[in-house]
């Protein structure tokens, strides 16, 4: 590692409130390193499909085993490590939510968007023998727009006649 | 039927609100519905799957589940999901409401 580098780590319990704590750590971290509101909002979401994606995987076998989550700030870009604790993945092996017969799927979009949302993304066979979503963003420019960060409540549905 | 969603349709309890909300209103045979995501600051990949889970089983009821005002968060999501052909979607309530007696 560089030494400029700085570097953030954490290990996840496999349950829901996880994929919003790593959601909101990693947004501190990219508002911090100067993000605006639009790439924030981008890293934020790959985050959290980062871990979903994780957590689906993990808790198809057992609830018990742990996400971990990376971050490493260079002098130049934002890396994330999602590493799961199941069987691994290979990109190759992931539908296409595009393609005609899998647009009414109800899963299967999670890889797409960090694709959509990160500079650079890849999926390697982790230390744990699970997989390892490794992703990065390029910093903004020096003097670019400040970041904001994003937030909200749960979704409230409210009926009228 | 036209329900007001508000904040952030995500894994767990935003996702979990929508299927319950959809699933509710078919049991009672309310198979034309418009959702207003006008107050839907946030989705994610669960929240998106929830949505096309809900559009499948109005369409298997014979039904319609239409969209309303979507931010730009959510429009933008759904365009690049290619979902924003499979939706009706509209931006002005009364035009959503006609078109269900079209």
């Amino acid at each position: 590692m560089a030494p400029d580098t700085k570097h953030l780590e954490v290990t996840l319990e496999t349950q829901v409130e996880s994929v919003n704590l790593a959601e909101e750590m990693c947004l501190r971290v990219a508002e911090a390193a100067g993000f605006g509101e639009d790439d924030c909002y981008r890293i934020g979401m790959s985050v959290r499909e980062g871990v979903i994606n994780a957590f689906l995987t993990v808790i198809r076998s057992a609830r018990e085993k742990k996400i971990y989550l990376a971050v490493d700030l260079t002098s130049d870009k934002m890396i994330i490590h999602v590493l799961d604790e199941g069987t691994g993945f290979k990109l190759s092996d992931v539908p296409d939510p595009l393609a005609e017969e899998n647009l009414l799927s109800t899963s299967g979009r999670g890889i797409f968007l960090m694709r959509a949302f990160m500079d650079e993304f890849d999926v390697l066979s982790g230390r744990t023998g699970g997989a390892e979503i490794v992703m990065s963003k390029k910093l903004p420019a020096p003097g670019s727009t400040p970041a904001n960060g994003q937030g909200g409540q749960s979704a409230t549905p409210q009926q009228e006649a | 039927m036209v329900v007001d969603f508000s904040g952030r349709i995500t894994l767990g309890e935003g996702s979990a609100l929508m299927r319950k909300t959809i699933r509710g209103l078919l049991e009672d045979q309310r198979t034309k519905i418009l959702l207003n995501l006008a107050d839907v600051d946030y989705i994610d990949s669960s929240g998106i799957g929830e949505l096309v889970s809900g559009f499948t089983a109005v369409k298997n009821r014979s039904g319609d589940l239409k969209l309303l005002h979507l931010t730009k968060k959510v429009r933008d999501l759904l365009q690049i999901t290619k979902l924003f052909t499979v939706f009706d979607v509209y931006t002005d309530e009364p035009t959503a409401l006609r078109s269900f007696n079209s």
